[in-house]
């Protein structure tokens, strides 16, 4: 469980992000929705540490994370995997190189066991044949693919997700949706998912918040958005004809 | 402003090199990665010297043939010019200008990619000390491998020095031997080593720093490459006076 309170950031004098409030459980796949510039990656980014924010605590299962030691943070570190908007695999090893790295640097397993727990990983992930490849063999989808495996190698307790769907397909976004809707599921993670995508949004939507402007405008599951009477979100989401359809067929 | 910017700068720097300069977390990857940066950065540049060295061995003699030779100089002038020239700034300063330009550019470029597609952020999100990962292999291996590069260039320069006498026959190889070996002072070869080293320091730490340090995305990189190249070619050159007036007192 990640707790958010009061987080404000912002760069050089613009303020991305204002007074966020939210409340991440595990075993849930929390969706961060909003327009491009919006600051989700900002605040995930602000969760995992890669940014400090300039106010408000942010605590992971009561360990408060802005307070920790440099080394407490690193060891902490371990615990989150997180999957990059352009999947970021290391383009100088091959796949399962890249899936056996943090468990090379991390784990006291010896180099059987750590093949093995790589391999289950890839597995894990449809990517049993794609081992050898180097990430630029690799479709977009796969590359996502073997990110994830790279992101839950640890057993990571909390998996963080950019915009896990850009550049992807629909039939391919609703692959990767559902591997980490079931990730999440299987292993009680706390998930976090920025996302545009409406499709995952009404897939795997357990909590969602809506952010416009930096400042938290709606939170709700997904049942709920399809009904809900906020100006802005009902402008973000029935932007697009076919959702407006939808909507209509529903309330018919 | 130049100044406060430069100040800025160099503390950022500084900054880097303390996150860099910490234990390895595994010195198993450490030297993985370390005979990975061995091959890439040293290995690979062993042609390039060799070549650079032969010809530049070649133009010092036959630019000391013309110029400096008269009737009234001994003929071994040339063969000790020559020896003096490759031994005390070529295959230390020159030589290091040039792999600044070929490891420092290609260095940047790297981690500048790293850090434009995420991998840092990958890295850093795992609980690496990215810097000290990515960075300490790279000035390890080039530090090691420098020596070897600079005996390399001392002995192609004098390869080409021979070459130029033999082909063209502007000089008997009984000269250039004298001449090579006339007053020949040890101290030359380990004060070459020296400042190699130290350059090898300059060129992977000023350029990983530059490439640490991007923001952007691709052009954004190649503008830092080249920015490393420009710096490390400058802060080679001003070096090289210090430690020249150091070593040679
Ligand atoms: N490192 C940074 N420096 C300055 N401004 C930034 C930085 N990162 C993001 N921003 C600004 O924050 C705002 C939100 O960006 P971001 O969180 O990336 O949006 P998105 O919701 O599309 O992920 C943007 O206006 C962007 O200009
Ligand atoms: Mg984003």
């Amino acid at each position: 469980m990640i707790e958010v309170r009061s987080i404000y950031k912002s760069f050089e004098g613009q303020e991305v992000l204002k007074d966020i409030n939210a409340l991440f459980e595990n075993g849930k796949t929390n969706l961060i929705i909003g327009k491009s510039g919006a600051g989700k990656t900002v605040l995930l980014k602000c969760i995992v540490g890669l940014f400090t924010p300039d106010r408000g605590t942010i605590t992971y299962d009561g360990r408060d994370m802005l307070s920790l030691g440099k080394k407490e943070r690193l060891l902490m570190r371990q615990e989150i995997g997180m999957l990059f908007q352009n999947a970021a695999l290391f383009d100088s090893m091959s796949v399962l190189e890249n899936v056996m790295f943090p468990l090379d640097m991390f784990s006291t397993m010896t180099y059987n066991e750590r093949l093995q727990r790589a391999r289950a990983c890839l597995d894990r992930v449809n990517l049993s044949g794609a081992h050898n490849k180097s990430p630029e063999e690799l479709s977009g989808g796969m590359q996502k693919r073997a990110a994830i495996a790279r992101a839950i190698a640890m057993n990571p307790k909390y998996l963080f997700c950019d915009e896990p769907n850009s550049g992807l397909d629909p039939q391919t976004s609703l692959v990767i949706d559902e591997l980490i809707h079931d990730i999440t599921c299987e292993f009680g993670i706390t998930t976090i998912v920025n996302t545009h995508d409406m499709n995952s949004v009404m897939n795997i939507g357990d909590n969602i918040l809506f952010l416009a402007d930096g400042k938290l405008c709606w939170e709700g599951n997904k049942k709920d958005i399809l009904n809900t009477d906020n100006k802005t979100l009902n402008d973000f989401l029935f932007s697009s004809e076919i959702l407006r359809h939808v909507r209509d067929m529903e309330k018919k | 402003m130049f100044l406060v910017n430069s100040i800025k700068t160099f503390g950022n720097y500084l900054i880097l090199m303390g996150r860099v300069m910490s234990r390895p977390q595994r010195w198993r990857i450490f030297f993985r990665q370390m005979m990975r940066e061995i091959y890439q950065l040293g290995v690979d540049s062993i042609p390039i010297v060799l070549l650079i060295s032969f010809f530049i061995g070649a133009v010092i003699c036959i630019q000391m043939k013309l110029n400096v030779e008269s009737p009234w100089m001994p003929k071994m002038v040339v063969g000790y010019a020559t020896r003096e020239i490759l031994l005390l700034e070529f295959s230390s300063s020159i030589m290091c200008l040039i792999l600044a330009g070929k490891v420092g550019s290609n260095i940047t470029s790297e981690i500048g990619a790293m850090r434009v597609t995420q991998q840092i952020d990958a890295l850093e999100i795992m609980g690496v000390n990215s810097a000290n990962f990515l960075i300490m292999p790279k000035i390890a291996a080039l530090m090691a491998m420098i020596p070897i590069l600079v005996i390399f260039s001392i002995a192609a320069g004098i390869a080409g020095a021979f070459a130029i006498g033999k082909f063209t026959g502007i000089m008997t190889p009984q000269d250039l031997i004298v001449g090579l070996q006339y007053e020949f002072n040890q101290w030359y070869i380990w004060c070459s080593v020296i400042k190699a080293i130290f350059f090898a320091f300059v060129i992977t730490s000023v350029a990983s720093f530059y490439g640490y340090n991007v923001k952007g995305g691709s052009i954004e990189v190649g503008k830092a490459s080249t920015d490393a190249v420009v710096s490390c070619s400058a802060l080679i050159l001003f070096s090289d006076m210090i430690l020249t007036q150091l070593l040679m007192q």
